[in-house]
């Protein structure tokens, strides 16, 4: 069974009476272990598709299974649930708590979950990014670099079945993009499935499949292997 | 999520605003601390009334012209006078009325008195032979008068201690004659020293026989009030009873309901004068709770404030599986947190300035107690409590209302 099933997934906005289609009916399916990379030009939906699968909004039509469960009408509260138990987030803008230490930072998802033992969770995650002897610092004090892998932690301390990554580089250099995307390609050879919405190849690159979008629809849909051979290892058009 | 967590959470949050969260409570914390100030310095005042009412003595019966409620103050408190109160009424009683131990009428003035060069203006008293007895004092110098001089109306006078000392410094005044109103009295007597009651000096007094304050001085003839001693606390009830039933019959009245006067005794009075000043206190603690209405609104800008800063913290705690409920209680509990510190301070305070008015009170030489219950520490802080609850509703339901999506993305 799929970890991600979506049928003719169609995500309207009502603005001022004006009805704007953003997604026209997108089908796809997404396995455990998988790291799907999806791409496109601002405007073409990937941010409100990732917002869809990370259960921060609903569709306005058609049906996305998770584990093979309809969650396309839950409620306010039970997205909230699912968000805390199946779901991390990792964000362009890295979004930590101001004058917060690494390890209250990390801890936050914990807050919110009937998990007990928060603090050997809390330091696995935080050894996981390798940032254990920033451990007490505060947020303000971390390198983007750093500050990122703060929010790898946090989105791992939960043990999601699905960490989003939302332009995770960014807001990086090269070198500490790469370092990003490092951790996150560590990650996902540890078993755990990595959903990453881009709009650079560089960044995607590291995915194993790439989902390209284009006014709302799906115009790529391929294995990065399969292309890279067939492109002589280069795996963009 | 666990409620300590929300609580450390609140702690955190003001700990790294701590100049903010400081004058956000400020508001609080004067409210607070004038509401403390006020119902200690009104229960000291109170305690500091009482205490002057039993020292003159509690088996005292006051009889009062006119009807008037129990409870409410009487008709001649609101400056209203009535007439129907005689100095034969005052004799009746103490001739007619068992377990009576002394009786006077008052009729009290002000007038000029002087001897020689000396003028002052004083208050004088026309007051019956019974009246050391019923007042609980004692003539220091020389003798009070008689009741054959009384019903003579005599040209005696009994002076204050204060009103001797002015008039004839250390010299005896027994037997001189000083001018009230222009009339001459010979002085018999001089009270001794009674000290303040309430705010009346009881020693810048002059006492003349009744009959004479009426006919001389005055030109009236009804009395202001008559005080009765009873023999024994146990036959308080009784008297007071038998005064008003004599009374009744010889003003000719039938009905308990058509009563052209007013008996209390101190039981009643102490009981009046509480009511009195209760009302008081609690209508200044009343006017000092409104600046706690402005220091809540004070809160609830702030915390607006705050809530417009955090949006985007709203939307990432939203992300990672916070409820809007825990949201709305985040922010709830983080206004509470503030007006209940707030309120804290505002008691510390309040009670710090209450025990510096009693120690001047003191120093001034009242017998002032500090009355700081913990009913009224107990009120503070659950007002303080209830304003950060009220006032930390809106910005909380606004934080909670805020979309996720639009959170996380807010600049």
């Amino acid at each position: 069974m799929p970890l991600i099933e979506v049928q003719n997934l169609k995500k309207d906005y009502v603005n001022d009476e004006v009805i704007t289609s953003v997604l026209h009916g997108l089908n796809f399916n997404i396995d455990g272990g998988e790291f799907v990379a999806i791409m496109g030009p601002s405007g073409s939906g990937k941010s409100t598709l990732m917002h869809i699968l990370g259960f921060l909004d609903t569709p306005t039509s058609g049906d996305y299974k998770f584990k093979g469960r309809e969650v396309s009408n839950l409620d306010d509260n039970q997205l909230a649930k699912i968000r805390n138990e199946e779901v991390g987030f990792v964000f362009q803008s890295f979004n930590l708590l101001p004058k917060t230490t690494v390890y209250d930072n990390v801890r936050l998802p914990l807050l919110y979950s009937r998990q007990k033992d928060h603090d050997k969770i809390v330091r696995d995650a935080i050894e996981a990014v390798g940032l254990s002897p920033q451990t007490n610092n505060l947020s303000n004090q971390l390198s983007g670099g750093e500050k990122q892998r703060v929010a790898i932690a946090r989105a791992l301390v939960n043990n999601p079945s699905l960490i989003f990554a939302d332009e995770p580089t960014g807001n990086l250099d090269t070198k500490s993009g790469q370092a990003i995307m490092q951790i996150l390609e560590k990650l996902n050879d540890q078993g755990r499935t990595i959903i990453l919405v881009t709009h650079e190849s560089d960044t995607a690159r590291h995915a194993k499949r790439i989902i390209r979008l284009r006014d709302g629809l799906i115009v790529e849909d391929f294995m990065v292997s399969e292309r890279r051979s067939a492109n002589n290892g280069e795996f963009a058009k | 999520m666990r409620f300590t967590d929300t609580l450390k959470l609140s702690f955190s949050v003001l700990r790294t605003n701590k100049v903010r969260s400081f004058l956000t409570g400020l508001g609080i914390i004067i409210g607070i601390a004038s509401v403390v100030i006020i119902m200690s310095v009104g229960a000291g005042a109170q305690s500091l009334i009482i205490n002057q009412l039993n020292s003159i003595g509690t088996n005292l019966v006051g009889i009062l012209p006119g009807k008037s409620d129990q409870n409410g103050p009487p008709a001649s408190v609101l400056g209203i006078i009535i007439t129907t109160l005689k100095y034969e009424d005052a004799q009746a009683i103490a001739e007619q009325v068992p377990n009576i131990a002394a009786v006077s009428s008052y009729n009290t003035g002000m007038g000029n008195i002087s001897y020689q060069n000396i003028k002052n203006a004083t208050q004088f008293n026309g007051v019956m032979s019974g009246y050391p007895s019923v007042e609980n004092t004692e003539v220091a110098n020389g003798r009070f008068f008689t009741p054959e001089e009384d019903a003579a109306s005599a040209r005696v006078a009994v002076l204050g201690d204060q009103a001797g000392k002015d008039l004839f410094d250390d010299n005896n005044p027994l037997g001189k004659k000083i001018k009230i109103k222009n009339e001459f009295f010979e002085v018999i007597g001089v009270m001794k020293e009674r000290g303040t009651a309430g705010f009346q000096n009881q020693d810048n007094i002059v006492l003349v026989p009744a009959q004479t304050a009426q006919k001389i001085l005055l030109g009236v003839r009804y009395v202001n009030y008559i005080r009765v001693k009873i023999n024994r606390a146990e036959n308080m009830d009784k008297a007071t009873e038998d005064i008003a039933l004599l009374l009744r019959d010889r003003h000719n009245i039938s009905a308990a309901g058509d009563d052209d006067f007013s008996v209390r005794n101190t039981k009643d009075a102490i009981q009046a004068l509480l009511t009195i000043t209760d009302a008081l206190k609690f209508f200044l603690a009343a006017i000092a709770a409104i600046s706690l209405v402005v220091g809540g609104v004070g809160v609830m800008n702030i915390m607006l404030a705050a809530v417009n800063e955090r949006v985007r913290e709203v939307g990432l705690r939203r992300a990672v599986g916070a409820k809007r409920s825990n949201i709305l209680a985040q922010f709830i509990l983080e206004t509470i947190t503030v007006a209940l510190l707030g309120g804290l301070l505002g008691v510390i305070m309040g009670g710090a300035l209450s025990a510096l008015v009693a120690l001047v009170a003191r120093y001034l030489g009242y017998n002032w107690a500090l009355v700081i219950t913990p009913s009224s520490i107990l009120l503070g802080l659950g007002v303080a409590a209830g304003v950060g609850l009220i006032f930390g509703i809106y910005p909380a339901r606004k934080a909670a209302k805020l979309n996720p999506i639009e959170a996380l993305r807010y600049e």
